[in-house]
């Protein structure tokens, strides 16, 4: 059984083809780290199994239990359990956190037919994953990231991650910007939703944050595809050796 | 671009069906005689039993409108209004005045039931502790019914028909009556002041907090007629009243004029807080039909400290042209003007403010949001300037437009003249597109892309959003969802 199974995936923005062929399978309850190179498409991968426009799918499929969700809007996949924690989350100016927060669970769950939540039911989940995520109460109040440091936003992405308890969640550098408390606290707030049918692919450059979160496969990727794929000792040789194998290997 | 090109063609195929007052009342009316002369100037005041200073007044009115033509600095275009072929004059036969709600035509209350206006008194009273709203209901040239004038009346409040003032206290009329808007002002003011039909009244004693929010619904039903109501609000030294105004009409193919003029005037430490939910009909998606709304607004903080806000939600109308405006007279007196203009379709909008500053140490804040969609225009138009003698005269100018689509336009033309070197004016202006980013954020969360879309616009308006009262905010919100997605509600 495979959860998220990306095959001979080819995608180009405009006339650059920045996939080429990439193929990658994701069990239930595995953790998958991904590294590579600068501008090598790991953002671009994360877009494109979450929906967003603008990329041309020229081959390949990309699968989320054993469906194809290539056809679907973004909102749809989310409601099949796709969740993305941005490189760079958006400030939306003017809505409150709790207003942004409260309309995409209900979406979610409306996409899903259940039933919406009542406010107070809303308002614990809330405080309860806030309080792990040491989410201040003034942060809740102000508009959706605005003004929010680097670091966070990125607790805010992974606050949206535990209250929407998706499938497979895809972490793009969610260590980027944290300092080395923040790194222990987002780590662990991912850690405590590790679940046997649930998936991570946690995108990262550095081998810090898979000393928390520890992963159970690591895939080198360089020039739009999986070079390799291991456990997590291959994470430590390139943090030794860096990328210049496979992008000479490409180059050859 | 899939969801974003979707929500930009949900919105361009909109609002035909959107318009949920569209519906017209079956009712007879007496109407004046087409066209306009000194007759017809004559017949209004008559129905009205009017004093002869006031009949005199509106001749008057007409001589100088006579001479004078239609402004077309705006930025809107619509063929010339044929002011002969219009009515001037409709009420509805049944209601001479009615002495209580018994006597209103059950016709004309289901019809402001079906508008979702309370005019029953009890209705409310029988609730659980919703907030009172004294209601007076303009349909087309009369006032048909105001509630809770006598608990009003206890606390010395006056709100009644203006026609109703006339014969009750005339002395505040005159005194009052184009004092703020000279019969003078400009084309659509005076035409107004000859032909003027109703409108509300109100007076705040002294030291008086109104004890509940004031407000007045306008409805054209009739085909053919202009509305041309006449709003005169005083509020006496050390008062405070918040006043709403909200008006609709029914679907027509042809357009209809809509010339009000409303005055505001502030004592001494008086406060007055005018908020308007503007949806007259705004025409088809073919921009067929809809409301010229050409609207004269003023405050005039006459007082020491005194204040004067307007709140505006604008969605409706095919053409509007309307700057509600303040004059601070009054040292340390205080203007607001907080805007959401929504236009989407053929609509035109051009609106604004004017601050004129005179007094010392006078302060005056705008915020403006422009919200467009469409193919329509809209444009904000606003005026700061402090007289010689308005030291310390302060401004805050904030002008935020948002583009929704590629066929509209957002303009901001700001004019900005000080003669006090003492003065402050600061000004800060936007322009921006919904963001690709912000929407699939939004998306990636689970909301449609219409839902994430009125989120985004929401909270691009929350600063006046919150000016508003709260229902009329819940109100409004609802509103501009719908103006902008048809398929909302
Ligand atoms: N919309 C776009 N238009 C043009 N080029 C793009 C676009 N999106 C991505 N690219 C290019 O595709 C390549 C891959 O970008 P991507 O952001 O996926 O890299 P990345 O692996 O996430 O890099 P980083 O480690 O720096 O985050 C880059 O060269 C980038 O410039
Ligand atoms: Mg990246």
């Amino acid at each position: 059984m495979t959860m998220l199974e990306v095959k001979n995936l080819h995608v180009s923005v405009g006339d650059r083809e920045i996939l080429k062929g990439l193929t990658l399978t994701v069990k239930p309850g595995e953790v998958a780290a991904i590294m590579g190179p600068n501008g090598t498409g790991k953002s671009t991968l994360s877009y494109v199994i979450s929906g967003r426009e603008g990329y041309e799918i020229n081959e390949g499929e990309v699968l989320l239990d054993g469906e194809n969700i290539l056809d679907l809007e973004p909102h749809e996949r989310a409601a099949k359990g796709v969740f993305l924690a941005f490189q760079y989350p958006v400030e939306i100016p003017g809505v409150g956190t709790m207003t942004f927060l409260k309309a995409a669970m209900n979406a979610q769950r409306r996409a899903r037919g259940e039933e919406e939540l009542a406010t107070p039911d809303f308002m614990k989940c809330v405080k309860d994953a806030s309080a792990k995520l040491g989410v201040s109460q003034e942060m809740l109040k102000r508009p959706l990231n605005s003004g929010f440091s680097g670091g966070e936003k990125k607790r805010m992405d992974i606050l949206q991650m535990a209250l929407l308890q998706p499938r497979l969640g895809i972490l793009d550098e969610t260590d980027s910007g944290l300092d080395i408390d923040a790194l222990r606290v987002v780590s662990e707030g991912v850690n405590s939703l590790r679940a046997p049918d649930r998936a991570f692919l946690v995108i990262t450059h550095y081998q810090r944050l898979l000393d928390y979160i520890k992963p159970d496969t690591v895939h080198v990727m360089a020039q739009g595809i999986i070079q390799r794929s291991g456990g997590p000792e291959l994470a430590l040789e390139l943090e030794k050796h860096g990328y210049q194998d496979y992008l000479s290997e490409e180059a050859a | 671009m899939a969801a974003l090109k979707e929500t930009v063609s949900v919105v361009e195929s909109i609002d035909v069906d959107a318009y949920k007052y569209g519906f017209s009342t079956d009712i007879e009316s007496e109407k004046a005689p087409k066209g306009l002369n000194e007759d017809i100037v004559r017949y209004i005041s008559a129905k009205k039993n009017e004093p002869a200073w006031l009949t005199q007044w509106r001749l008057d009115a007409y001589k100088r409108w006579l001479t004078m033509t239609e402004p077309n600095w705006a930025r809107v275009h619509y063929p010339s209004v044929d002011y002969q072929d219009l009515y001037y004059y409709a009420a509805p036969k049944s209601t001479p005045g009615p002495k209580s709600l018994d006597d209103v035509d059950p016709e004309l209350l289901r019809t402001y039931e079906k508008l979702g206006i309370p005019l029953r008194e009890q209705e409310i009273l029988a609730g659980v502790e919703t907030r009172r709203v004294a209601v007076d209901a303009v349909f087309d040239s009369v006032s048909v019914a105001t509630t809770f004038k006598e608990e009003l009346g206890r606390a010395g409040v006056i709100f009644c028909p203006i026609s109703e003032a006339v014969q009750t206290h005339p002395e505040l009329v005159k005194k009052y009556l184009g004092s703020v808007v000279p019969v003078t002002d400009n084309f659509y003011a005076t035409l107004n002041s000859a032909v003027f039909s109703d409108g509300s009244f109100v007076y705040i004693p002294k030291g008086v907090r109104c004890p509940m929010e004031l407000s007045t619904y306008f409805r054209i039903n009739e085909q053919k007629t202009g509305q041309f109501e006449r709003t005169l609000i005083i509020a006496d030294e050390g008062s405070y009243v918040s006043y709403l105004e909200g008006c609709t009409a029914p679907k027509r193919d042809e357009n209809q004029l809509h010339a009000a003029v409303v005055e505001l005037v502030a004592l001494d430490d008086a406060e007055i807080k005018y908020s308007t939910v503007q949806n007259w009909y705004p025409g088809d998606s073919e921009g067929r039909g809809g409301i010229y709304n050409f609207v004269t607004k003023r405050g005039d903080c006459r007082g020491r400290n005194s204040h004067i806000s307007w709140t505006q939600v604008e969605t409706g109308s095919a053409i509007t042209w309307k700057y509600p405006s303040c004059i601070l007279r009054g040292e340390g007196s205080q203007g607001e003007f907080y805007s959401i203009a929504v236009s989407n379709g053929y609509q035109q909008v051009d609106s604004g403010t004017k601050m004129l500053h005179l007094g010392k140490n006078t302060k005056s804040r705008i915020i403006s949001k422009g919200i467009s969609a469409g193919r329509s225009q809209n444009t904000y138009r606003g005026q700061v300037s402090a007289h010689r003698k308005a030291d310390g005269a302060r401004n805050f100018t904030q002008c935020d437009s948002l583009l929704i689509g590629q066929d509209c336009g957002a303009h901001t033309v700001p004019y900005i003249e000080s003669k006090n070197p003492s003065a402050q004016f600061e000004h800060e202006a936007t322009t921006s597109k919904i963001s690709e980013d912000q929407l699939f954020y939004a998306m990636q969360r689970g909301l449609p892309a219409e839902e994430a879309t009125a989120l985004i616009v929401n909270g691009f308006v929350r600063d006046v959003l919150q000016q508003l009262p709260m229902e009329f905010a819940v109100e409004a919100q609802k509103l501009i969802s719908i103006s902008l997605e048809g398929s909302v509600g």
